[in-house]
């Protein structure tokens, strides 16, 4: 398969080049999930400053709500567009076989092999339709760390209602750890995650433009 | 206790304590929950439609989080009780929370202290506490969280709520209960909740009267709602059909605030 950046070779590769990489619902799911997230990391360091697990608080400039009050009323709308946006994602993505055919198989010879190349810089995104192993690891990963920060936060938020969730994750307290480690791995996600969209620009284009 | 991580425990220490009810005030310049930007009011004038206090982000908030009381009232479980604990799990020292120092807490003298009755109930004679301390009693270890996040577990004693709404023959169909407290502090809670039987009409506390930090002479107790829903110093209870309002509710906290 040929490359977008060969599209001007023939009529065979730009046929490949218009080929749809993430279809309408992709795209519109990945931005939406996108706002909400950043809303809800954001309004949740405001919150975790009310009463710091650390020894740190975070910056009051990168934290949105100005006080208590308002990132909780930040955080609990956000969770719904967050919450109703992950849930279409993730039924679409088993539904239409997106996630079987994206993110399978995995194995750790190819994650093995796909990191060395990467830490190497000769790991190529030639095709932006098929992920590399580490891609598919790093993209079902945090799938998982999604599911993972929205239960402990039903967990925190309803410690009476939803008490054998919350004793799942070891009690209130230790779900609250929890919660704060998801948000961690998601950040670190993202950091990685946008530094690459921006060595590979055409992978930022491909999630705007569906092509 | 703010956490295992860091110390030392938030006790009656008066620095913390004043760093704590620092955290919480608002500062005049945060009331406004919407530090720079993000406001649908920009949208409108991108569109040219009236800019109208109706489609900013604020009113949109406030309205999504009186949405949130809703699905909270419908999650409520009458039935579910809160988590009870050993008494060997109970913090000590158990953390004083308010939006003043402890030296600032009322100073309630026994004597001169009795609750009022009013609204939508068949008898309003005010209580004394010896007749309150007749009810039957009962002890439970639970945890209190506060909206801040941390938690710690307390053991109170006390009557239970709904056996004095029947007492003084409140109408159950009323849909809340509201509290007022010596500082002038306020709170409401709705009929279902009141009638939970963990919400406790508090008067003892590790097994000693109730002390000045906790609410002395009553607090009310419930297990099913954050911290700040639990008032201390009660003086007056009032059955009604009216939303009232609250200390903290009315600067942008969620009314429901359920656990």
């Amino acid at each position: 398969m040929s490359s977008i950046a060969a599209g001007e070779q023939g009529p065979a590769t730009t046929r490949a080049a218009e080929k749809t990489i993430h279809p309408v619902w992709v795209r519109v799911c990945h931005w939406t999930n996108a706002v909400a997230m950043v809303i809800m990391i954001m309004s949740g360091w405001q919150i975790y400053n009310a009463s710091p697990l650390f020894n740190f608080l975070f910056p009051k400039t990168i934290t949105i709500g100005g006080w208590l009050a308002g990132a909780l009323l930040w955080h609990f709308a956000a969770m719904w567009l967050l919450t109703i946006n992950g849930l279409v994602y993730v039924i679409l993505g088993f539904a239409t076989g997106r996630f079987r055919r994206k993110l399978t198989p995995i194995t750790p010879s190819g994650v093995i092999a796909d990191t060395k190349a990467a830490l190497t810089g000769k790991l190529n995104h030639d095709d932006l339709s098929k992920y590399n192993s580490v891609q598919k690891l790093l993209y079902a990963g945090i799938l998982l760390v999604g599911a993972l920060i929205v239960l402990s936060g039903l967990a925190i938020w309803k410690p009476v209602q939803f008490q054998y969730l919350t004793a799942l994750f070891g009690g209130y307290e230790i779900a609250r750890y929890v919660h704060f480690f998801a948000m961690a791995a998601i950040v670190l996600f993202l950091i990685v995650h946008v530094v690459m969209a921006f060595l590979v620009p055409k992978s930022l284009r491909a999630m705007l433009t569906g092509h | 206790m703010k956490s295992i991580f860091r110390k030392p425990l938030i006790g009656i220490d008066k620095q913390l304590l004043v760093k704590d009810a620092a955290r919480l005030m608002p500062e005049l310049s945060r009331r406004r929950f919407l530090s720079g930007g993000a406001s649908l009011g920009a949208l409108t004038l991108l569109t040219g439609c009236e800019v109208s206090d109706s489609l900013s982000a604020e009113n949109l908030l406030t309205q999504v989080s009186k949405f949130n009381d809703k699905v909270q009232a419908a999650i409520f479980n009458p039935n579910a009780l809160a988590p009870t604990y050993p008494a060997s799990a109970i913090t000590r020292p158990f953390p004083f929370n308010a939006y003043y120092t402890l030296d600032d807490a009322p100073e309630i003298e026994a004597k001169d202290w009795e609750l009022e009755v009013t609204g939508l109930v068949q008898n309003t004679r005010a209580w004394k506490l010896e007749e309150l301390y007749a009810l039957p009693q009962e002890t439970q270890i639970t945890r209190h969280i506060c909206v801040e996040g941390w938690s710690a577990i307390g053991s109170w004693t006390g009557a239970r709520l709904s056996e004095f709404l029947k007492r003084i023959g409140a109408d159950s169909r009323a849909k809340y209960v509201w509290f007022r407290c010596a500082e002038g502090y306020t709170t409401s809670i709705d009929m279902p909740t009141a009638m939970h039987p963990q919400t406790q009409m508090t008067f003892g506390f590790d097994g000693k009267t109730l002390p000045k930090a906790y609410g002395y002479p009553m607090k009310v107790r419930i297990p099913t709602r954050l911290g700040f829903k639990n008032p201390k110093y009660v003086v007056s209870l009032e059955v009604t059909n009216d939303y009232k309002g609250g200390y903290w509710e009315n600067q942008g906290y969620n009314d429901y605030s359920g656990l």
